[in-house]
């Protein structure tokens, strides 16, 4: 692997910091150099998180640049479309089939995206498009937290990473509580991918 | 060991390493993890100090008793440090201080744009400015031995991709070493800055410059990567990442001290390219500086002077001028659609929510039936504002804020406005820990100047904006300690203020009534409106449910911007995820057909 460019998108506290964190830790673990920024606008306050992973052999810029991402990572419908030039031509979006309407949407001063028009802003960079029913899922298991390592466990079947790095990973930075129903959530997210068709 | 640190853990860990034994810091965006993480040492000591000026001040003490101290502040933070900043380049400072200052290029989360490297130049400090986290983790015991050697403070300056992004950091293995006794050696010509010791230490202050700018000129992260000779850049901090992407084959002058520069290195390398670029984020520091040195070098005459550099600028910037070939390929497709935004707001149960509400009807800002709304400019009140979560209520629907200048100025402003006579009515609105940071000069100031205006002092127990760090009323140190707690009442009474009323965030008539009998009342009124932050405080039990047989869709439910109320297809509805229940019940109290009532989480899912 040259390098891999990862793009984790989603609203404040669905926990995007903390699934690219493993990311990142996981590929160090995996002797890659790795560089990860965060950027959180004025705070996070339930607006857009977006979070930048690189990993190769050596990595500079801890910013993708646009148009050049490998993968992106979309916790919600809308911020999939609203990052979406960050990927790459024929770059692997998975998203969160689940919408949190902003404020102005709510308020009726805004309209939120239909599923068409979602897809069809993803569409111009690639076809390659997956939408999962995180949410659905981490809810059934019992805990909507669990969300980001659904999605975790989806991305991952794209990364050249050992599962087992990736759970112990998990682990590490979960408290032992959750790091179970967590490693669960990490399974069924990769079963998911597997099972999904991506187009 | 082998870490991935952001580059403020990198910083904290460096200093730690290199025998800090006291930490101080005021909060802020990008700084603010700097002291969180040496907090945790139960061998240092830490504190979350009232404002950044008495953050500089202790660390000064301590370095005067012989122990190695750390300042961290955002670049802001260093306006208000200034003062003792200035004091302790002059002085001596016999054990360290590093000021790790953290500047924020493109204005993420501060009140102005601002170049703190200026600062080493006007003070004549010396400056490191490490580009990953491993500098920052490795820069901070030579910014330490620096300071000692030199008898100066260290300057350690990062921005906001350094301070938050992680990257890998071999740690080294060594202890860290053993604490030194303290003690303080009387000696005024040191200490004691009256003209004429500050005369004598002034002469000394060039004299040490040129020493450290022969210092540069050895510094190991002073670095020349020889690459192809047409094209030598000289760069520093994140840029150094940036420009060794759009430019892999090019010679590099890479500097780690930015400030004094190192002449002849610069000499050197300048004769040994054909074309000489400095890039750069925010001023051209180094390009003027190193063109005062008699050296051509180009760069800020097409490198963008404001916002944040990225690849994609530097790349774009280098193609206007023939650095890069032109690209032949297809522009990406334009994606411009336009997307509903996503700003950040309050979150649900936010003890502000309420306060601004009121703010927005009383002001007839917003208000309970649509026509009486007027605009912000015809409205009877100005409400200057501060610096913090409660800046939101600048956004629709309170549009509530009129004035946001920086930490401490809703009160000076509030005053000023009102001795020019003007005939609306004036609010100043402030955070509790903003109210402590700077807030209580002005205060003080408005009672002996007789003015007449309100203040309204947003007591939610934390520092939130910038993730809730604990002050001076939460009564609990920054290393978790109980400590004495400042009593935000009795301040203000000691003050002098004698129209003190306290009420209850979640209390829509006592918060009303507080607000017309303060704006009304001819002496100064202060209102606490307590409440804790929702991120603190535990959900309540149950969730608000809204009756869709009594909803007749008004819409002024909407009007407190809480994201919990949603609009469904056909009727409104709260999400039980996100509402705060009985904690807050805001809502509940402003529906006027009462559709809006408590039920257990349970039921309420059912009803979803
Ligand atoms: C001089 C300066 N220091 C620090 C900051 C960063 N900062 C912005 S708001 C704020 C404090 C907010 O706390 P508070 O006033 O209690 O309001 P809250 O966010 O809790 O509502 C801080 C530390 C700043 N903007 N300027």
């Amino acid at each position: 692997m040259k390098k891999l460019d990862i793009l984790v998108v989603g609203v404040g506290g669905q926990g995007v910091i903390l699934a690219s964190d493993i990311i990142g830790e996981t590929a160090l673990s995996a002797q890659y150099d790795v560089k990860k920024a965060d950027t959180l606008g004025m705070a996070q306050r339930g607006g857009s998180v977006i979070s930048h992973v690189r990993i190769g052999r050596q990595v500079y810029s801890p910013l993708i640049k646009k148009g050049e991402a490998d993968i992106l990572i979309a916790f919600e419908k809308l911020e999939a479309a609203r990052w979406n030039d960050y990927l790459q031509p024929g770059g692997v979006v998975i998203v969160n089939n689940h919408a949190l309407p902003p404020s102005s949407v709510n308020v009726g001063n805004e309209q939120y995206l239909n599923d068409q028009e979602i897809t069809s802003i993803l569409k111009q960079r690639t076809d390659r498009i997956c939408f999962i029913n995180g949410t659905r899922h981490a809810r059934e298991l019992g805990n909507v937290r669990t969300l980001n390592i659904f999605m975790l466990g989806s991305a991952s079947i794209f990364m050249p990473i050992e599962i087992q790095a990736w759970e112990d990973s998990i682990c590490r930075h979960l408290s032992p509580n959750i790091c179970q129903i967590n490693i669960v959530a990490f399974r069924k997210g990769r079963e998911e991918m597997r099972n999904a068709h991506l187009g | 060991m082998i870490k991935l640190l952001s580059g403020n853990e990198a910083l904290a860990m460096g200093a730690y390493h290199a025998g800090v034994k006291v930490a101080t810091a005021y909060p802020g965006t990008p700084s603010t993890e700097i002291l969180e993480s040496l907090a945790r040492h139960d061998d240092i000591y830490a504190e979350w100090s009232t404002n950044e000026k008495v953050a500089m001040e202790v660390a000064m003490g301590a370095a005067f008793a012989g122990i190695r101290s750390l300042v961290s502040l955002k670049q802001v933070g260093l306006n208000v440090a200034s003062d003792p900043f200035m004091a302790a380049s002059t002085m001596a400072v016999n054990a360290g201080i590093v000021i790790a200052c953290a500047d924020d290029p493109g204005i993420h989360s501060s009140q102005n744009e601002q170049d703190d490297r200026h600062y080493a130049k006007l003070a004549k400090v010396p400056m490191l400015e490490p580009s990953d986290s491993q500098e920052a983790y490795e820069f901070m015991s030579y910014a330490f031995d620096i300071s000692e050697r030199f008898d100066i403070p260290t300057l350690m300056l990062t921005t906001t991709r350094i301070s938050h992004s992680k990257s890998v950091v071999q740690v080294r293995q060594e202890q860290t070493p053993p604490a030194k006794q303290a003690d303080f050696h009387y000696d005024v010509e040191k200490y004691v800055m009256l003209p004429v010791y500050a005369q004598l230490r002034y002469s000394l202050i060039e004299e040490r410059l040129t020493k450290l700018a022969a210092f540069a000129e050895t510094f190991p992260f002073n670095q020349v990567s020889w690459g192809e000779r047409h094209l030598g850049i000289i760069t520093s901090g994140v840029a150094y990442q940036y420009a060794r992407e759009v430019f892999p084959q090019a010679s590099f002058l890479k500097l780690g001290m930015t400030y004094p520069l190192p002449k002849n290195l610069l000499l050197n390398f300048a004769a040994q390219v054909h074309r000489l670029l400095v890039i750069e984020e925010l001023d051209p520091f180094l390009q003027e500086n190193i063109q005062a040195l008699g050296i051509k070098v180009t760069g800020k005459e097409f490198i963008p002077r404001t916002g944040e550099l990225n690849v994609d600028i530097i790349e774009k910037a280098s193609r206007s001028v023939g650095l890069l070939p032109e690209i032949s390929s297809q522009p990406l497709k334009d994606m411009s659609i336009k997307l509903p935004k996503r700003p950040p707001q309050l979150c649900p149960g936010c003890p502000h929510t309420g306060i601004f509400f009121t703010l927005s009807t009383l002001g007839k800002r917003s208000s309970l039936t649509k026509s009486q709304v007027k605009t912000a400019k015809e409205s009877p009140l100005v409400i200057t504002g501060d610096i913090g979560c409660y800046t939101l209520g600048t956004y629709s629907p309170f549009n509530a804020m009129d004035t946001c200048a920086c930490m401490g100025a809703s009160i000076g402003n509030a005053l000023g406005m009102e001795k020019t006579g003007i005939a609306k009515k004036l609010i100043a609105v402030i955070g509790d820990s903003t109210f402590m940071h700077s807030g209580i000069t002005g205060l003080v100031n408005a009672v002996y100047s007789e003015g007449q205006i309100t203040i309204v002092i947003l007591d939610n127990r934390t520092t939130a904006m910038t993730g809730h760090q604990d002050h001076p009323g939460t009564g609990i140190s920054a290393q978790g300690k109980k400590t004495r707690a400042i009593d935000l009442e009795q301040l203000v009474r000691g003050i002098g203020v004698s129209d003190v009323r306290v009420v209850d965030a979640f209390n829509m008539k006592q918060l009303r009534n507080a607000v017309r009998g303060a704006v009304d009342s001819t002496e100064l009124s202060v209102i606490i409106v307590r409440g804790t932050c929702a991120m603190l405080a535990p959900k309540g039990s149950a969730s608000m449910v809204i009756d869709a047989e009594k909803c007749n869709l008004c819409g002024i439910c909407l009007q407190l911007g809480c994201s919990a109320i949603q609009r469904g297809k056909k009727q409104l509805y709260i999400d039980s995820a996100l509402c705060a229940g009985d904690r807050c019940t805001i809502c509940q109290q402003i529906c006027p057909r009462q559709a809006i009532h408590l039920k257990s989480r349970v039921e309420s899912v059912k009803l979803l």
